[in-house]
């Protein structure tokens, strides 16, 4: 990239910037312009797609969940925190049972008020197929991360209570809500379809969506009436737009198109810092894996002992370096100082020898070579830079005895892959997906590694099945205090980093780059960042 | 001629026939579908069935391609399977804006590549030749992206006087403010057709200026310019073609293009409905597109036929 320097350079632009009479167009006080990485404007209606970056952006901005996420610290992991939601609890006597207490006193932007009647509305646009609001995009998407609410499992109770029913005692229910969104029933009444509210989404949120755009950009204005006073946003107004290329987002964040981007190229990041830019980043629950492949017959990865081997021959800290420190070492699902890590046995290393030494004990050498072909994709979200990473890998990993190969794909094919069983043609032979998947709290777990949720039912979709985990998940399922729930869960965490279902390469630090007008961002340990207490300084 | 244009359109029935059926064909050795990607496998199987149902995508292929051709015979061209907007909206959108830096495009590179093309022959051997030529070479050659690329380093991040990305406020562009988005993706569009243009408008001249009625133009005594012109008539048809296939080509969308100036046009749209297995928005592009190809390369052959009498016998 050019740097912004010598004379010459800003001689001609002096003269050029006279001889124009241009320089950037002045924008109102207080804009704040954020360039994406996804492809479009995320869904308006509610139910955002586009991943996570979606939820980011157009969840919980212009909508709030019954349960938010609490993104006001950089130092720990973000949790829960109440949303529409003001309290909740589980039955004691039938802990299927959740009663909800509504938030009193919220409306939507439209005015009309949020209550019990709004909420159930709302689950009925997901759950409920005759409902004339039921959204069958929108309901894939929301039922699409589990949420484990029985059929017909929610009611009201009164004007500001609901109550849920779930399949079975799930200790975490509050978390599976907190993606699922709250509009108001009267805007979709006024538009008459889901494709009409998209132009006009009304929601709760801090932020009103406005001027939307497709694949251009979108508005979101501040909402000085929110019902968290203290998340009434500083600036009047945030303008998203979606720019997948990186180095457009560069150059976008460079000449002053916008004050902010997602995820800037690793090898930017020291002229960023010399160009004035400031670069934040904080790792984050995200994981960076290879999802290995216990079923597929001759797959070296059933053997728990290659699975240890090959998570001993990752050379993490060459990666961080290859990343320009926009990642770190990921040695479990989560980060290492996370208190729900534990005491696991084995603490991975880059140890060729402890490595070689396995996989002699599984009955590979240098005559014999322990052979994987792994399933990786040009790009796509979350998936950080995943041709230089794995021939990186590739490399390292030859050290230890891995002949690796990689069957290199676009993006949907990987989604298609992961959606498929692993020994189904959709997996190309692979003995491994590299795939980023959601880590953001425990549910997601259960997702990932329950060995009753294989693919083509779930998203295991290794099949790795370890029935101590399985006994130990629905011990933690069925928790009903913490100290128990804790305990479930860093045991869980254990049995992940020894028994080793994925390679644990890095965790992404959730990189950014804004100009220095920008104050007042706190980068939480989160998928999902608040833009309310971002300012802008004049 | 009516005969002509009307022969023309007739064939091009069966080749946008063909060219939906190729993408047809295409989509289908794709692995999964718009359902597969956008539903994780938790979400309910009757949700995912009515998304299927509703698009048509649990018919056989041959079913699905049948009903979306009586669609498009009724001028439906479906809705997405992402957005749940219509088609028509969004295709129209897109191809609204790359029109807006195409059409501009084709312009200036048809402008400089006859000029730089006829220069280069005019002063066929000289300096001069060596430099037009040269600079239609690197038109060409280098890869377009990679030029836009640069020239946003340049203008937008060092000189900070252009915008990088992004086509500025809507509407028809009228004032600095707007027109200013317009210039750098402009000329790194311009640069194919106008390098492709000044070596067939080069070739072109001097082939024609080495045949006799030139020497017989000459011999009655016109001055060069006046020889030029009518050799300029001569080689008009061939690069009118070009730049009839070359604005054909820019409709499409650069996909390249597109991208590193962040324009929502027609090549970023087709690039998204390809990664989402988005048939609706596909293959209506496709044909769309495919659709104002044939029709421009009618209307070169129309102009191609008017200018040359030879081609219409």
């Amino acid at each position: 990239m050019v740097r912004r320097n010598g004379t010459t350079l800003r001689l001609a632009a002096l003269a050029a910037t006279a001889l124009m009479g241009a320089t950037a167009p002045a924008l109102a006080q207080g804009t704040l312009r954020i360039a994406m990485t996804a492809t479009d404007v995320p869904t308006t209606t509610g139910v955002p797609n586009n991943g996570f970056e979606g939820v980011r952006f157009m969840g919980f901005t212009a909508f709030d969940a019954l349960v938010n996420w609490d993104l006001s610290k950089a130092d720990k992991p973000a949790d829960i925190t109440p949303g529409l939601a003001e309290s909740w609890e589980q039955s004691k006597s039938d802990t299927k049972k959740w009663t909800f207490k509504l938030r009193q006193g919220v409306t939507f932007h439209d005015g009309t008020p949020f209550n019990a009647d709004a909420a159930v509305w709302n689950l009925d646009r997901s759950f409920n197929k005759d409902a004339k609001q039921f959204d069958p995009q929108g309901s894939a998407i929301n039922r699409g991360r589990p949420t484990y609410i029985a059929d017909g499992g929610y009611k009201k109770i009164d004007d500001y209570t609901i109550e849920f029913t779930t399949t079975r005692p799930i200790s975490y229910f509050p978390y599976v809500l907190t993606t699922i969104f709250y509009v108001s029933p009267a805007a979709f009444e006024k538009a008459g379809s889901w494709a009409e509210f998209a132009k006009a989404p009304i929601g709760t949120g801090p932020f009103i969506a406005k001027n939307f755009k497709p694949r251009i950009s979108i508005d979101l204005d501040k909402n000085p009436n929110y019902w968290n006073k203290a998340r009434i946003p500083k600036v009047d107004k945030v303008v998203l737009f979606p720019m997948p290329e990186a180095n457009t987002r560069l150059a976008a964040l460079r000449s002053g198109q916008v004050d902010w981007v997602e995820v800037p190229p690793p090898d930017s990041i020291d002229g960023l810092k010399k160009a004035g830019f400031t670069f934040v980043s904080n790792s984050y629950p995200h994981v960076w894996p290879w999802v290995l492949n216990t079923a597929k017959a001759d797959s070296p990865f059933r053997d728990v002992k290659v699975r240890q081997a090959i998570n001993y021959c990752v050379d993490r800290a060459g990666l961080v370096t290859l990343l320009n420190g926009t990642a770190e070492p990921s040695v479990g699902f989560f980060k290492k100082t996370d208190a729900r890590f534990g005491n696991p046995k084995n603490a991975y290393t880059f140890d060729p020898a402890k490595a070689k030494a396995l996989l002699a004990e599984a009955g590979y050498g240098p005559s014999k070579p322990a052979k994987g072909k792994i399933m990786i994709s040009t790009s796509g979200s979350g998936q950080m830079l995943p041709l230089p990473m794995n021939e990186f890998l590739q490399q390292s990993m030859k050290q230890c005895g891995f002949d690796i190969s990689f069957e290199v794909v676009e993006w949907g094919t990987v989604l298609v892959a992961f959606r498929a069983e692993p020994t189904a043609p959709q997996a190309a032979g692979a003995d491994a997906l590299n795939i980023s998947l959601v880590s953001s709290d425990v549910s997601m777990i259960v997702r990932w590694f329950y060995g009753d949720n294989s693919t083509p039912k779930g998203s295991n979709w290794g099949h790795w099945k370890n029935p101590e985990f399985d006994a130990t998940l629905l011990k933690m399922e069925t928790a009903t205090n913490q100290d128990d729930f804790n305990k479930a869960v860093i045991s869980m965490h254990e049995m992940l980093v020894d028994d080793a279902p994925w390679v644990w390469i890095v965790h992404d630090g959730n990189p950014r780059a804004m100009t220095t007008k920008v104050e007042g961002f706190v980068s939480a340990q989160s998928w999902f960042q608040d833009l309310t207490s971002v300012s802008l300084k004049k | 001629m009516w005969f002509f244009v009307a022969r023309r359109i007739l064939y091009a029935v069966p080749i946008l026939l063909g060219v939906s059926l190729v993408v047809f064909v295409l989509m289908k050795m794709v692995p999964g579908d718009a359902a597969d990607i956008m539903i994780p496998p938790e979400a309910p199987k009757e949700v995912a069935d009515m998304i299927r149902a509703r698009f048509g995508l649990d018919q056989p292929m041959h079913i699905q391609y049948l009903r979306w051709l009586q669609a498009m015979a009724s001028g439906d061209l479906g809705t997405s399977i992402f957005t749940n907007q219509p088609v028509a909206q969004e295709l129209f959108s897109a191809l609204g804006n790359t029109f807006k830096i195409a059409l501009p495009a084709v312009f200036l590179g048809f402008s400089l590549g006859v000029l730089l093309g006829a220069l280069a022959a005019y002063y066929n051997g000289t300096w001069l030749d060596k430099l037009f030529s040269g600079v239609a070479i690197a038109g060409v050659s280098l890869p377009h992206y990679w030029v836009g690329m640069v020239m946003v380093a340049i203008f937008a991040v060092v000189l900070n006087i252009l915008p990088g990305q992004g086509m500025g406020p809507e509407g028809f562009p009228s004032s600095w403010e707007h027109i200013k988005h317009y210039v750098l993706p402009v000329i790194t569009l311009s640069l194919i057709p106008m390098g492709i243009i000044s070596r067939l408008v080069r070739a072109n001249v001097l082939e024609i200026r080495s045949m006799e009625f030139v020497t017989a133009l000459q011999a009655k005594g016109l001055k060069g310019r006046r020889v030029l012109l009518h050799i300029m008539k001569n080689a008009a048809p061939s690069a009118l073609a070009l730049m009839g296939l070359q604005f054909g080509y820019l409709l499409g969308g650069s996909i390249l293009v597109e991208t590193v100036f962040n324009w929502p046009g027609s090549g970023s749209l087709l690039n998204l409905a390809i990664f989402r297995r988005d048939i609706p928005v596909l293959s209506a592009t496709i044909l769309v597109l495919a659709t104002i190809f044939v029709v421009i390369n009618i209307v070169v052959d129309v102009l191609q036929a008017l200018i040359d009498p030879r081609i219409r016998r």
